[in-house]
């Protein structure tokens, strides 16, 4: 993964590639597990919704396409 | 009412080694709105957004509204989130997707020099060659009334790859 960053100085014109601080670097990687984890808990959550709807369908005895005419 | 469109500073063009963010800093206030106009492509499959901050600011200071589509498999849906570090900005160019093609996005922003709390708005479109497009719209929200004097455009996770871009503009109305 890129450790630079560019920057376009709107005022003298000039763009430069700076090395990321040791500080930003780290800043990143939990910004990134951060969203890994985010990430995992809505796949989580949708599939534990999923699995109710499978159980609840069931329950009832009728198909998606059943409860989808009945939910107009 | 005439309205000029003027570039400020120079085109970011990322190189060989890509790029974890891109930031315009030392705006002037002598416009009115601002248009950020981007075309990139990422290095990871993790994230369909891309994001933006001003002023560098990393604190909960952010709030947005996404809607995002697939007419490809005709699927669709919506996020929004307050008090978060970077807002959405749009969307853009997975690394598996089709290869050499970059996605695209334009970001607006008025009146960033006002006193009054910051809004924008970005759509943006991914391309997956024969499968899919991945169009994102934006309206988003920054916690501040400080006027921006910098925007940086970066990802949740990854960074832009080579020849990714981002051109910045006033719009001055008169």
């Amino acid at each position: 993964m890129a450790d630079t960053k560019i920057i376009v100085n709107c005022e003298t014109g000039e763009v430069t590639e700076v090395e990321l601080t040791a500080e930003e670097v780290a800043q990143r990687a939990a910004d990134a597990a951060a969203y890994a984890a985010l990430e995992a808990e809505k796949e989580a959550e949708a599939e534990a919704k999923a699995t109710a709807k499978a159980a609840l369908l069931t329950k009832l005895g009728i198909t998606a396409e059943e409860a989808a005419l009945l939910l107009g | 009412m005439a309205t000029n469109y003027t570039q400020i500073g120079l085109t970011a063009n990322v190189g060989s080694g890509g790029a974890s963010s891109i930031s315009f800093t030392s705006i002037p206030n002598t416009y009115t709105d601002l248009i950020v106009k981007v075309s990139t492509r990422w290095d990871s499959n993790s994230d369909g957004f891309s994001y933006i901050r001003f002023n560098s600011d990393s604190g909960s200071n952010y709030s947005y509204r996404v809607l995002y589509g697939d007419p490809q498999t005709s699927s669709s849906g919506s996020v929004s989130s307050s008090g978060t570090d970077k807002a959405v900005s749009g969307g853009s160019q997975w690394a598996a997707w089709t290869s050499s093609t970059f996605g695209n996005m334009e970001i607006y922003i008025p009146n960033y020099a006002g006193s009054t709390y910051k809004s924008f708005s970005g759509d943006g479109v991914g391309e997956n060659n024969a499968t899919q497009t991945y169009p994102v719209l934006s309206a988003g929200y920054w916690n501040s009334t400080s006027a921006i004097t910098s925007i940086t455009l970066l990802q949740a996770s990854g960074a832009f790859v080579q020849y990714s871009t981002a051109s910045l503009y006033g719009i001055l109305k008169s």
